[in-house]
């Protein structure tokens, strides 16, 4: 598991394709996106989140992994109040969006900034188009030829455009699962969110799906702040600029992906990265 | 092989066959009610008995025109009473609901659906009938209304509880606000299974006849408006059937037949749509 | 305040207090029910007092009325059902749920729950033309040649009466208990059975022993359903029991529910404390069937909770 962290071994493997160098990275100037100070997070008496603070930067992918079970789904749920849909839970603490805590935002306004793309795709039983245009109009766009427009833009992003375009109006439950989890992914981009959350994309997907949503994150990096969960580490080291490691609700380490994977601060850290853990 | 094991063996097979023909029997009352109805009803059902009035008492010939026009009124009254109350009232439960409030709203909701029919009639006529001092198609289709509810409202909670969570969740996440999400994905998701639920309800309370005895009463003629006695298929059954002409008692069979039919259609129809998955089957 | 305002413009607030007014509407018509049964019961309320419960005139003329006979009657059908459906369908149940092949087992019962949809106005129809004629020839012969020294099966013998009722009402209630009982029996964990079958048990004795007993409780539930369902079952009853007032042994005599009588005398009904008194009935029906279906879902709530992971 050791060399897994060494980019070099990645080369060759579908999809990978740093568009940057690091150091055209480092050069361009990093804004930050969302702050999170001493959050908590309790499921009615058990306390899951334990002040967990970190900064995530715009247009980056910051990649947030741990063991099962260590609050980094729950965390990713916080960041667009996703969590408020399961009773009995509590967030405290401060979670700024350009500054503005979103604890004191209009959810729904949140949620349109704030988009999320979840473990088990969940396509609309609607066709593809439908399923595309749901967020535009729900959020009150109605000129038929933008929501195409914007429908087809959306698709392209998500790098399905080529593969449905003959057949849009067929029921979204007719593409295979990498197709409906990359479905899922316009229908969050068609709102052109600024920040988007994804919770295990590729759990469910085969080596050369997860290839291409990937690939897909790297074009949008830029263009779209990206977090997202994820249980596989390699995926971790392969896309993210920044990672974060989470255990027992605790966020352990924080940095450069390079730094965490090639040179962990925490003892805890190194072991989980190496395969020690557990 | 011990006599004790020969002995069990016996009572095994003895009993099980003796469960079989419990099922057997319990089946084969229905298989019963069809074929003698089915037998009677269809030699007596003709044109006539479709499209005339009943005759005057003493004479022959007739038929229920207004009997299964008089239905068709309680059951659109029932319906446009009853559906969106149980719907709504379905969605708090599945969506909105805290959990007490909800349990007592499902617990009620269940005794109500257990209240003798004929209670339901006396409710109706102390509601509507004593107040407005005549018979009419709205006291009856108000009953068959209220039977309606919880029918509706137990029925809509159980299938929007099928719709899978991430469904909604899809559609919170792209900002869609609660009542969005669940009129434009969970509804959806969920319409063809909840109109079905609202069919069978329909189905059964299109052949009550003890809520109408003294609601919606009878009515030899034409009814017009729904301010009148009006007569329903199932009341005319029950009078046809305990009056002493021979004519009388073929015309119940015919109309026997009919609502059987609708009802056994409907219930048929249902289980066939129910059991073609309508919710999301997940990829 | 604010944020309360804010999510009324959203639509969310209004979807909550719309659906909420149509939940609350249930538990309102249910007062509602229970008030108007009451305020137009009053008058012999006053009149009779608990008397009305237990003394067995009827007479509208002299405007005197006691419950009784209909109770009797109501009571007596009611038993008579039970009695018979209950080991039909606690059987047909557990062929259903343990032994039959499930696609056999989905046919059947499927066929069960078409039974319960039959309107109760055609099973009196079938009653009235074919159930009395072969009660009044062939079963009430045989029970008075068979079982003529009970005081049961003694008298004329018509056709119509408690006993016509009683079946009738079998048939009626016969699916609720095997559709309910076959589900709890259903509900039993697979480990119940195969721990018995592993002791040696033969395959009825694993059902008997083991599985019916676990799911007992909820098997109960099914005939408080049931029963509940009898004593309030109108149409049927009114068409073959023979609607007569008087409180007599034996099941081939003609007898009155409490259901038939207001069916039959509530439109005639002369005078307020005629009408009144049919009111009280219904009341009298209303309360016994409710306490007795609120003790049912209590325990079939228990029964498949504690069998199942799903709540």
């Amino acid at each position: 598991m050791g060399n897994v962290t060494d980019p070099e071994v990645m080369i060759g493997v579908p999809g990978y394709e740093r568009p940057l160098a690091d150091s055209e990275k480092e050069a361009r100037e990093s804004v930050l996106k969302i702050a999170v100070n001493r959050l908590n997070f309790l499921y009615g008496a058990r306390q899951v989140l334990f002040d967990v603070s970190l900064e995530i930067m715009e247009g980056k992918i910051t990649a947030l992994i741990g063991p099962s079970g260590c609050g980094k789904s729950t965390f990713l749920r916080t960041l667009n109040r996703m969590h408020e849909t399961v009773r009995g839970t509590r967030a405290e603490g401060e979670v700024l969006l350009d500054g503005q805590n979103i604890f004191d935002m209009d959810v729904v306004n949140l949620r349109r900034r704030v988009g999320m793309v979840f473990q088990k795709s969940n396509p609309f039983p609607k066709s593809i188009f439908e399923n595309v245009a749901y967020g535009l109009k729900v959020n009150g766009m109605t000129r038929r030829a933008q929501v195409a427009e914007v429908v087809e833009k959306s698709l392209r992003r998500a790098a399905l455009w080529d593969e449905v375009k003959d057949h849009l109006h067929k029921s979204a439950y007719a593409l295979s699962g990498g197709q409906q989890q990359r479905l899922c992914i316009a229908r969050a981009l068609a709102i052109d969110p600024e920040v988007l959350l994804l919770d295990e994309p590729c759990s469910a997907l085969d080596p050369i799906a997860t290839a291409k949503i990937e690939e897909l994150l790297f074009a949008l990096m830029g263009s779209c702040t990206i977090v997202i969960v994820t249980h596989n580490m390699q995926q971790a080291a392969r896309v993210a600029d920044q990672t974060g490691f989470f255990l027992l609700g605790k966020l352990i380490e924080f940095n450069k992906t390079d730094i965490i994977f090639k040179n962990p601060a925490q003892k805890e850290t190194e072991d989980y990265i190496t395969g020690r853990f557990g | 092989m011990n006599p004790r094991l020969g002995w069990r063996k016996f009572v095994n097979v003895l009993m099980l066959t003796l469960t079989g023909l419990c099922a057997l029997l319990s089946v084969s009352v229905l298989l019963i009610v069809l074929g003698y109805l089915g037998w009677n009803g269809w030699q007596y059902l003709t044109w006539t008995f479709l499209t005339h009035l009943p005759a005057p008492v003493g004479e022959t010939g007739g038929g229920m025109a207004n009997a299964i026009v008089g239905s068709g009124k309680l059951l659109l009254i029932a319906a446009l009473t009853g559906i969106p109350t149980g719907l709504l009232g379905g969605i708090y439960l599945a969506e909105f609901g805290g959990k007490t409030f909800t349990f007592l709203v499902r617990y009620t909701a269940d005794l109500l659906n257990g209240v003798p029919s004929i209670v339901m009639g006396i409710f109706a006529y102390t509601l509507v009938v004593l107040p407005m001092r005549h018979f009419s198609a709205w006291a009856g289709g108000l009953a068959l209304g209220v039977m309606l509810i919880p029918i509706v409202l137990r029925s809509t909670e159980d299938f929007l509880r099928a719709v899978p969570m991430p469904l909604r969740e899809g559609a919170l996440a792209l900002g869609a606000s609660k009542w969005k999400a669940i009129a434009t994905v969970v509804i959806p998701a969920s319409i063809r299974a909840i109109a079905t639920g609202a069919l069978l309800g329909l189905a059964r309370v299109a052949g009550e006849t003890a809520p109408l005895l003294f609601t919606s009463f009878n009515n030899q003629f034409w009814s017009h408006g729904l301010n009148q006695p009006t007569a329903s298929l199932p009341v005319m059954i029950y009078v046809y059937a305990i009056a002493p002409y021979a004519d009388w008692h073929r015309q119940a069979w015919a109309a026997g037949f009919i609502l059987l039919m609708l009802v056994l259609i409907a219930n048929i129809g249902a289980r066939l749509i129910l059991s073609r998955k309508s919710l999301a089957p997940r990829g | 305040m604010k944020s309360f305002v804010r999510r009324l413009g959203s639509g969310d607030e209004i979807a909550h207090l719309i659906t909420l007014a149509f939940a609350a509407s249930v538990v309102l018509i249910t007062l509602l029910l229970v008030y108007e049964l009451w305020t137009h019961s009053e008058l012999p309320r006053q009149h009779f007092g608990w008397r009305f419960l237990v003394t067995s005139t009827w007479d509208p003329v002299f405007e005197n009325f006691g419950a009784l006979p209909f109770i009797y009657g109501t009571l007596v059908t009611s038993a008579v059902s039970l009695l018979l459906a209950l080991p039909l369908g606690v059987g047909a149940a557990i062929f259903l749920a343990e032994l039959a092949p499930p696609r056999i087992s989905h046919v059947l019962t499927f066929v069960v729950e078409l039974l319960a949809a039959v309107p109760s106005v055609i099973l009196g129809l079938l009653g009235i033309f074919l159930l009395v004629p072969f009660l009044r020839t062939d079963v009430e012969p045989f029970l008075k040649a068979t079982l003529g020294f009970l005081p049961f099966f003694q008298g004329q013998m018509y056709g119509i009466g408690m006993l016509a009722a009683g079946v009738i009402l079998t048939i009626m209630i016969i699916p609720f208990i095997i559709s309910i009982s076959r589900e709890v029996l259903m509900a039993v964990p697979v480990d119940q059975r195969e721990a018995a079958l592993a002791l040696g048990a033969t395959r009825w004795e694993a059902t008997w022993r083991v599985v019916v007993p676990y799911a007992k409780t909820g098997i109960y539930g099914s005939i408080f359903l049931a029963l509940a369902r009898a004593l309030g079952e109108t149409m049927a009853v009114t068409m073959v029991i023979g609607n007569d007032p008087r409180i007599s042994a034996s099941l081939f005599a003609p007898g009155y529910t409490i259901a038939a009588v207001i069916a039959n005398e509530f439109t005639e009904a002369t005078g307020n404390l005629y009408l009144q008194s049919l009111i009280e009935l219904g009341l009298v029906l209303f309360l016994v069937t409710i306490i007795i279906n609120a003790l049912a879902r209590v325990l079939i709530v228990v029964t498949t909770r504690k069998g199942t992971a799903h709540p």
